[in-house]
């Protein structure tokens, strides 16, 4: 944390965990006993409980979305960019919340819990969990929290894909929703991208078939080749060639293979950070959570039809250098929302990050949302004298 | 106060109908449609500063290059398309002009006259492309790629089947003159037109 903390940040923050003793039947077919959501919230809830906004966290993230845990954390959360004080998500304004999804690792229940029929962590026996899934256990945390209606639900990358389940499934919940750097659903090369991370980490000898807890290990060689495959698709070609370019770490070839040239050292530094800091159980199950996602799949593959129920009033934001998911993807389901003649708005940032744009403070997309929320209070006058 | 050529063109759109504004720009006039004539509809913008623009006004506006068409819109999804000025700037014209009339009932379209006496005298005269209030880039960094004349529009109109059901020719302070009634494409310095697709008479 910097020694003076910037007046847009949240600054210290600590989460909160709500608990779940219903059982929760999963869309595979099995059924959670009961569940725990680790969240965090940001801003005010106010009297009449309608400025709460849900952000919905990406492939590795967690629900520490902004400020710091403690004075000695050297980075904020994952979206600080985006949201505090005056920021386009404002939580002078706003109430925020964002939990950490089941499956996860950060505190939500999820592999690396205890199962209670068997007082050992799940491991590879915690069910696979769709989108679909984490919305409606982010719909019961709405409930616990007396949040009838979500003012906007936002995310980024598989984020964005909640939001637009949020969309399909709660109509009536949320007023805004905002899908920035999504896809409708994977394309078949995002899908070889996941199963290279899977392959990676489940051949790994230190796997033992999702049991490496029991034997003390874990597989860090695969989960760390899955990261590194990751983040050369978070970047862009242009964005890796002005970081790294062909840049050595010392001033001449060694003939070896030690990490010699600036971007290899930059994707093992990535990758060995990684490891440690996520389960791999759980990324197996974030990759299978972003193959599944397809919402169009209930509707004949009709995406039109998938969003003919929806009501919210939605912004779609992509980026150009975005591969992974690239702007022609967030025009797909513009046109749908098109088709059904929902408020629909769509800006095409000029990026050259690659995905990861959609994290960082790129002066038009900030520019784009915060007019993008002063919709909302805009909306939110218009209710006032209606 | 409303352009005076965007409010003829406010008086062309019936109350509550959809209307899809092509190179929406900052988003004046379909926000005043919005407002005066409770429109419902699109606005398709290029330009950074433009987006924020429309969304300040509560727009549903789409950052989307025209020169990529509008496989976007569904046939007759709209009862008017509306392009003011920028037909001259897109690469395919006639092609955007068959996909306005494909996407809407009627299309209204409007584009500086390049046959207006002040670009000829410029040509005739100096020998120079012609810089005006219309025109006022230099040949070398015109983003108007496309100029026409009336008689060129309305020969390519002819060629098309596209009918042109109404005509109004204004100079740049949006005023029509008797000179431009008698001869609109010597005097009048912008165009106006309102336009449907052969089948539709």
């Amino acid at each position: 944390m910097p020694d003076v903390l910037p007046v847009d940040s949240v600054g210290l923050v600590e989460p909160n965990v709500a608990h779940f003793n219903q059982s929760l039947l999963l869309e595979c077919g099995k059924t959670l006993p009961g569940y725990e959501l680790i969240y965090e919230t940001y801003g005010t809830l106010n009297a009449a409980r309608n400025n709460a906004i849900l952000i919905c966290h990406a492939l590795s993230s967690d629900h520490h979305a902004a400020g710091y845990h403690s004075a000695t954390d050297k980075k904020p959360g994952w979206w600080e960019s985006c949201i505090g004080p005056g920021k386009p998500i404002d939580t002078n304004k706003f109430f925020v919340v964002c939990n950490n999804n089941i499956g996860g690792c950060k505190g939500s229940t999820g592999p690396t819990s205890t199962n209670p029929e068997t007082n050992q962590p799940y491991g590879p026996d915690f069910p696979i969990v769709t989108v679909k899934d984490w919305v409606n256990t982010q719909a019961k945390l709405a409930d616990q929290l007396n949040i009838d209606c979500w003012q906007a639900v936002i995310g980024g990358s598989l984020g964005g894909m909640q939001a637009m389940q949020w969309s399909i499934d709660h109509p009536e919940r949320l007023k805004h929703c905002f899908i920035i750097a999504a896809a409708p659903h994977l394309s078949a090369q995002n899908i070889a991208f996941n199963e290279v991370a899977r392959r990676a980490i489940i051949t790994d000898p230190d796997f033992h078939h999702g049991h490496y807890y029991k034997h003390n290990t874990e597989p860090s060689r695969g989960l760390m080749l899955a990261r590194m495959l990751g983040h050369i698709t978070y970047l862009s070609d242009d964005a890796m060639l002005a970081k790294f370019g062909r840049e050595l770490k010392e001033s001449h070839y060694k003939f070896s293979y030690d990490a010699e040239f600036e971007v290899e050292s930059y994707l093992r530094y990535q990758g060995e950070k990684f490891v440690g800091q996520f389960d791999a159980n759980t990324y197996l199950l974030m990759t299978r959570a972003l193959d599944y996602f397809d919402p169009a799949q209930h509707y004949n593959n009709d995406l039109s039809s998938a969003l003919s129920m929806t009501k919210a009033h939605f912004h779609i934001i992509s980026f150009t250098s975005d591969w992974r998911f690239a702007p022609a993807r967030s025009r797909e389901i513009t046109k749908a929302l098109l088709d059904n003649n929902r408020d629909v708005s769509y800006a095409e940032i000029t990026a050259n990050q690659g995905h990861d744009a959609f994290l960082m403070d790129i002066p038009h997309y900030m520019d784009v949302f915060h007019a993008n929320m002063r919709q909302l209070t805009l909306a939110n006058k218009a209710n006032v004298t209606t | 106060m409303l352009r005076p050529d965007l409010e003829i063109i406010s008086d062309w759109i019936n109350a509550n109908s959809r209307v899809l504004d092509l190179g929406c720009g900052d988003g004046t006039l379909l926000a005043h449609l919005i407002e005066h004539r409770h429109v419902s509809g699109y606005g398709l913008e290029i330009q950074d500063d433009n987006i924020t623009k429309c969304l300040d006004k509560g727009l549903n506006v789409l950052q989307i290059n025209l020169d990529e068409g509008l496989a976007d819109f569904n046939n007759n999804a709209f009862d008017y398309v509306v392009m003011t000025q920028t037909l001259q700037a897109v690469s395919y014209p006639d092609k955007l002009l068959e996909e306005m009339l494909r996407v809407g009932r009627e299309v209204i379209v409007t584009f500086p006259n390049f046959g207006h006496w002040r670009s000829r005298m410029n040509i005739a005269l100096q020998g120079r492309m012609p810089l005006s209030d219309s025109l006022p880039h230099a040949w070398y960094n015109t983003p108007n790629i496309r100029l026409c004349t009336l008689h060129d529009f309305e020969a390519l109109c002819a060629e098309k089947s596209i009918l042109i059901t109404e005509r109004t020719v204004v100079n740049h302070a949006h005023r029509t003159t008797i000179g431009m009634r008698w001869l609109p494409n010597f005097f009048g310095e912008i165009a106006l037109y309102r336009l449907r697709g052969a089948a539709v008479t």
